[in-house]
């Protein structure tokens, strides 16, 4: 185990740095002038050569990365030019709603997947297979942006059961949450659904059942174990969804994390923080990455070998 | 009773992409009311015989809208989707055929893309790039054109060591005549699954960014815009909400059924 967590610390570096780079690449190399876009089309020339001079774009690309790559090495992100007030603030301000966000999303998935999932499994062709999958499809294709406001049509507007937009105590988490978990439930569902069936047919499965296991208990002691390595191995490959679907959640809820810092920046042309949150983004999910594979290594001891 | 389908999937999907490619297709030619002319007595107006999904805060006629933002939604993700796919295979293979360290620096390349979440990657592409159809376009593309690169990437790999290649590549096959009569047959069926489920999620994506104000720009009727706009009027208009958010779910429940049954067919899992 320690040599493989040592093995994928190793691996983390070139991608960080990748990630890095692409980032500034992006704010840096797109074609667009950012600082003609912060200022308008009415800017002189003077304004803007005083703000290229001020985010130092006027100096060489390559003086510009250095400074970009050692900044980030303190943890200094630059500073933003709408709030003035240094990035990393910014982004640690907010950093703890879009966790909590993702969080709550991420516990409305499971519990949400796993009665479904067994439902279908258990008893594949059977009705409660076709109302939980029907479902499934259903959830893994519906928008955020359409589930959010029919949520808070009906639970808000209609019911007035709970509050329409902000963050706040467990109520203002509730209908956010649902809004980001609907899509993973149903994706983690049909996983789960097809692993059980697997398992079922399985030579473990068969001799639980003929040395006279009864079929519940079979399903939870051996089926549902060995389906859940693949559980968290597709938890892992949806991680980016969620974390994306945090970013739009954000702005339809109106909660205070960096997807909607990020997307008001943009608005703002705030390019220092755009590029701060596309990193801590990006960032987080390289680590939430790492996590996944790391709890897969400790629940199925085959990943450490391969 | 009705008669069991084999692949209810498939049938389904076809039939919803079908309709509304149609819609796409035909709709503003029989529903030929501009989606762009403003009539302020009809404001927020709900569905009538005139405007059967009602007016906007613009006093636009909603239907009229939602086909023309069928028409730019579908055109958007068949284009993205085509030049994905082209790309993508064309890198995967690049990467499988090349020696490991070509290999090795490609699917670095590929990692370092993916390691942004979800349509981060498009939506900071976008903020550069400004909005815009073709900018859009070149967001979503180059968010996602690396899983047509992993899946060709993968299958020629385990490809290369069949028999039947072998054989052609010792009877002096040249490496275009493998990939294009050997390998790529092989892979079309995975490809076709991926591109499917690809439509849907770029359909998704499209209308995220322009919701977000990164896509379509107003008065430029799409389906995400459209969202965005009816947010604000929840209580009072909610059709404003619900037209827009179905055409999206329907359309993507659409796609996902149909590469559901693709998948089912050709017996390969995306």
């Amino acid at each position: 185990m320690k040599k493989y967590l040592v093995r994928r610390l190793l691996a983390l570096l070139p991608v960080s740095l990748g990630v890095v780079t692409m980032t500034f690449a992006i704010i840096h190399l797109v074609p667009g002038d950012p600082v003609v876009a912060m200022l308008g089309e009415t800017a002189g020339p003077a304004d803007i050569v005083g703000m290229r001079h001020q985010l130092g774009l006027d100096r060489p690309l390559l003086e510009q990365y250095t400074v970009y790559l050692v900044g980030l090495a303190v943890g200094d992100l630059g500073e933003s030019i709408s709030y003035r007030k240094p990035v990393s603030q910014l982004i640690a301000e907010r950093f703890p709603a879009t966790i909590e966000l993702a969080a709550a999303g991420m516990i409305v998935a499971l519990v949400l997947a796993f009665p479904l999932g067994i439902i279908a499994g258990a008893n594949p062709g059977g009705a409660g297979d076709l109302g939980a999958m029907g479902f499934a499809i259903v959830g893994i294709s519906v928008p955020h942006i359409y589930l959010g406001p029919l949520l808070m049509i009906l639970f808000s507007l209609d019911l007035r059961w709970l509050p329409l937009t902000g963050r706040g105590g467990l109520a203002h988490l509730v209908l956010p949450a649902v809004t980001l978990g609907t899509a993973l439930a149903a994706i983690l569902a049909r996983m789960l659904r097809q692993s059980l069936i697997r398992v079922r047919e399985s030579d473990y499965m068969r001799t639980a059942l003929s040395k006279g296991m009864s079929a519940r208990a079979a399903l939870v002691r051996h089926g549902l174990r060995n389906a859940l390595t693949s559980v968290v191995t597709v938890i892992g490959l949806q991680m980016g969804g969620l974390l994306s679907g945090t970013l739009i959640t954000e702005m339809i809820f109106s909660w205070p994390g960096i997807g909607r810092l990020l997307i008001t920046a943009i608005g703002a042309r705030d390019y220092p923080v755009v590029e701060g949150c596309v990193l801590t983004f990006a960032m987080t999910y390289v680590v939430v990455n790492l996590t996944t594979d790391l709890v897969n290594a400790v629940v199925d001891p085959r990943v450490r070998i391969s | 009773m009705i008669a069991r389908v084999r692949n209810p999937s498939l049938a389904i999907g076809l039939t919803i992409v079908s309709l509304v490619a149609i819609a796409a297709i035909f709709g503003p030619i029989f529903h030929h009311t501009d989606p762009l002319s403003i009539d302020l007595a009809d404001v927020l107006a709900g569905p009538s015989r005139a405007h059967p999904f009602g007016c906007d805060a613009l006093g636009r006629d909603v239907l009229a809208r939602i086909l023309w933002g069928a028409r730019l939604s579908l055109s958007i993700s068949v284009v993205v989707v085509t030049i994905s796919l082209a790309v993508g295979s064309l890198i995967g293979a690049t990467a499988a055929l090349s020696g490991s360290r070509i290999d090795d620096l490609i699917m670095r390349g590929v990692d370092i893309v993916l390691a942004f979440p979800g349509i981060l990657l498009a939506i900071a592409l976008a903020a550069i790039l400004g909005p815009g159809l073709i900018d859009l376009a070149i967001a979503l593309t180059a968010m996602g054109w690396t899983g047509y690169a992993r899946i060709v990437r993968g299958e020629v790999l385990t490809l290369r060591e069949r028999e039947y290649v072998l054989a052609a590549e010792s009877l002096g096959a040249s490496r275009s005549r493998l990939l294009m009569r050997h390998l790529l047959p092989g892979v079309v069926g995975p490809l076709a699954v991926q591109a499917t489920f690809g439509i849907g999620g770029i359909i998704g994506a499209e209308a995220a960014l322009s919701f977000l104000g990164l896509g379509a720009l107003p008065p430029t009727p799409s389906w995400g815009n459209m969202l965005d706009a009816g947010r604000a009027f929840l209580l009072v208009a909610p059709h404003l909400t619900t037209a827009p958010g179905l055409a999206i779910g329907l359309s993507i429940l659409g796609f996902n059924l149909l590469g559901d049954g693709i998948a089912q067919k050709v017996g390969h899992r995306a």
